[in-house]
């Protein structure tokens, strides 16, 4: 019996010839990220040791990231304090993959670790942070876990009792209309898998889309398959794999991709065509509530948000700079774009793209997870309406459980933040 | 026999079960108090401890969809909560499961507020409606921590194993 991509990485982290779904291992991880909520995972990790007469020792502070992004700089004193504790605790360790909140190389968890190379294709990468499921974009097997359960990993250097997901096989093909890209694809499957469509398993990607998709694209796709209760997405290693490391990540050493068995065995599998696909949007409260932007056309937004681990990459940003260029965000409307790295937003500054942005009179703010979680700025008045790039738009995500956030691709939050309503950006504004 | 305090519907997300405004709070003993506080009837009513220790909550589909965020699982711990649901969102079953929070998994579960519930290992029984709901076993993989008490016991035994203390 042939394997899928993530069975094929699962055998090799757990010294196996061969694995298939159901069966419970103890892979080997490659990467264990986490962001502020590492201050978590600390207690949890010190617990472990309590009482063993044992000195506190992560397994690997090689293989351990940690990136401030969720609250950056700190709104509180609570969360500064929790950060100056996750420093403390990174020098005494010698943790080097460390990205402080710095505009060199800070930014988003999910934007640092592959533009750093810290990613590669067969790892097995966890992360405190459920849209960890991104990494599949470089071939990896990439999931999210608890503080609790990183606390496990940084004492033993493996995930315990991980039981092999089914996959579902996702084949895209068709050329995107103009206006429709990545998130349209899927916030579509989203829509057609529901919520929990894809809970426990994990959803691999092929098709003639997918290989002409850069990878900014490929990690818009799979961050969101988390919100179909996916395990993870991935895509089989290919020449954009390569030329994304060592182009943009810097990776010298070699690179091993790899690919599903021509048996390899699926428990589902969908065909979509793109061709005919229009802009997709999903309306409060649910990621799967998701309809095509007719349904919604004309209502009216107060804030306009493009960025997050999902949208904030080069492509999207200049995607909407393209759209505001030289023309004004409705009055009544403000605009708020984040960057998702450091890196990114010197590139967009060098393009021109920050200031056609801050002529249009959009809000450029700093790298980090911004107004995505509501923790932090950003957040909506009661009743208010918000058009927004991010991944969610669960009740209260955007910091007020009486506002409302519907979620779309960079192309129509750009062209709604001309009107100040959600608006059709193939009709031109 | 334990009581039946609050119902939700199916996908309830971690957002709604802990809002991410209180994330920098991480500490066990601080997360309750936050625990459904965007439903302000149901939040006074915990934390002016008119709700027992011990009782039901009753959710549809998904429970816990979202967010990795361990304080949705620990807010409820602290008030000693069973949830029995239709089914759960994969890591928040995972982090349930490592921080001790009792689930129980029923997919075809009714029951509403101020029902009495008799919880066994193979069936729910809704002693309010009469009605009996079979429970769906959990995945193996997790009898070891359970065993163990939870996953910081069960990872300080592998701890000590792999320093050969144990």
């Amino acid at each position: 019996m042939g394997m899928t991509v993530v069975e094929k990485i699962l055998a090799h982290a757990s010294g196996r010839e061969e694995v298939s779904a159901g069966e419970v291992l103890e892979p080997a991880v490659d990467l264990a990220m986490s962001h502020e909520n590492a201050a978590l995972v600390i207690n949890r990790f010190l617990a472990v040791f309590e009482g063993t007469g044992l000195e506190p020792k992560v397994w690997d502070p090689a293989k351990i990231a940690i990136i401030f992004d969720h609250r950056v700089p700190a709104e509180s004193p609570k969360t500064a304090g929790n950060q100056k504790k996750v420093r403390e605790f990174v020098a005494q360790h010698g943790i080097t993959r460390f990205h402080d909140i710095r505009g060199d190389e800070g930014g988003i968890c999910h934007q640092i670790l592959p533009e750093n190379g810290y990613v590669r294709p067969g790892a097995v990468v966890v992360g405190t942070d459920s849209h960890t499921t991104s990494h599949g974009a470089l071939n990896s097997f990439s999931f999210g876990i608890g503080a609790t359960e990183m606390a496990s990993v940084w004492s033993l250097g493996v995930a315990l009792n991980v039981e092999v997901p089914g996959t579902i096989r996702v084949n895209v093909n068709g050329r995107f209309l103009e206006g429709v890209g990545p998130k349209d694809l899927i916030l579509h499957l989203i829509g057609k898998l529901t919520a929990k469509g894809a809970n426990f398993r994990v959803i691999e990607f092929h098709g003639e889309t997918i290989r002409s998709m850069p990878t900014s694209g490929r990690l818009t796709v799979c961050n969101m398959t988390v919100e179909a209760g996916a395990t993870s997405g991935v895509i089989p290693g290919d020449e954009e794999t390569i030329r994304y490391l060592r182009e943009v990540a810097g990776v010298k050493d070699d690179i091993e991709l790899v690919h599903p068995d021509s048996d390899a065995p699926y428990e589902q599998r969908i065909d979509i065509d793109v061709s005919t696909l229009v802009p997709q949007i999903a309306c409060p409260h649910t990621v799967d509530n998701v309809k095509p932007v007719d349904a919604v056309l004309g209502t009216k937004i107060h804030q306009v948000v493009i960025g997050s681990c999902t949208n904030g990459r080069l492509d999207d940003i200049a995607a909407a700079a393209q759209i505001l260029k030289g023309k004004k965000v409705a009055r009544g409307t403000r605009m708020l774009v984040f960057p998702a790295s450091g890196r990114i937003f010197q590139e967009a500054l060098d393009k021109g793209y920050v200031a056609d942005l801050m002529k249009a009179g959009a809000v450029v703010m700093n790298s980090g997870c911004g107004p995505c979680l509501g923790v932090h700025e950003g957040a909506l008045g009661d009743g208010e309406v918000a058009l927004s790039t991010t991944n969610r738009n669960f009740k209260g995500r955007m910091g007020n459980p009486r506002g409302e956030v519907y979620l779309c691709s960079p192309e129509v939050a750009a062209a709604s933040a001309l009107t100040g309503e959600i608006t059709d950006p193939r009709k031109g504004a | 026999m334990a009581k039946v305090v609050y119902t939700v519907g199916d996908d309830v997300s971690t957002d709604v079960i802990y809002p991410g405004r209180y994330m920098a709070t991480v500490l066990a003993t601080e997360t309750p108090q936050y625990a459904f506080v965007d439903d302000v009837e149901f939040s006074a009513r915990l934390n002016g401890g008119k709700v027992p220790k011990g009782s039901v909550l009753v959710a549809g589909k998904n429970f816990g969809c979202g967010s990795s965020r361990e304080q949705a699982v620990s807010c409820l711990k602290g008030w000693e909560f069973t949830i029995v649901a239709a089914s759960f969102a994969r890591i928040f079953l995972q982090n349930a499961i490592n921080l001790g929070l009792h689930v129980v998994s029923a997919p075809d579960i009714e029951a509403s507020e101020g029902d009495d519930l008799e919880i066994a290992k193979q069936e729910v029984v809704n002693k309010t409606t009469g009605k009996s709901f079979t429970v769906q076993p959990l995945p193996r993989s997790f009898q070891a921590i359970i065993d163990a008490g939870g996953l910081i016991p069960y990872t300080r035994k592998r701890v000590l194993e792999a320093a050969g203390k144990a």
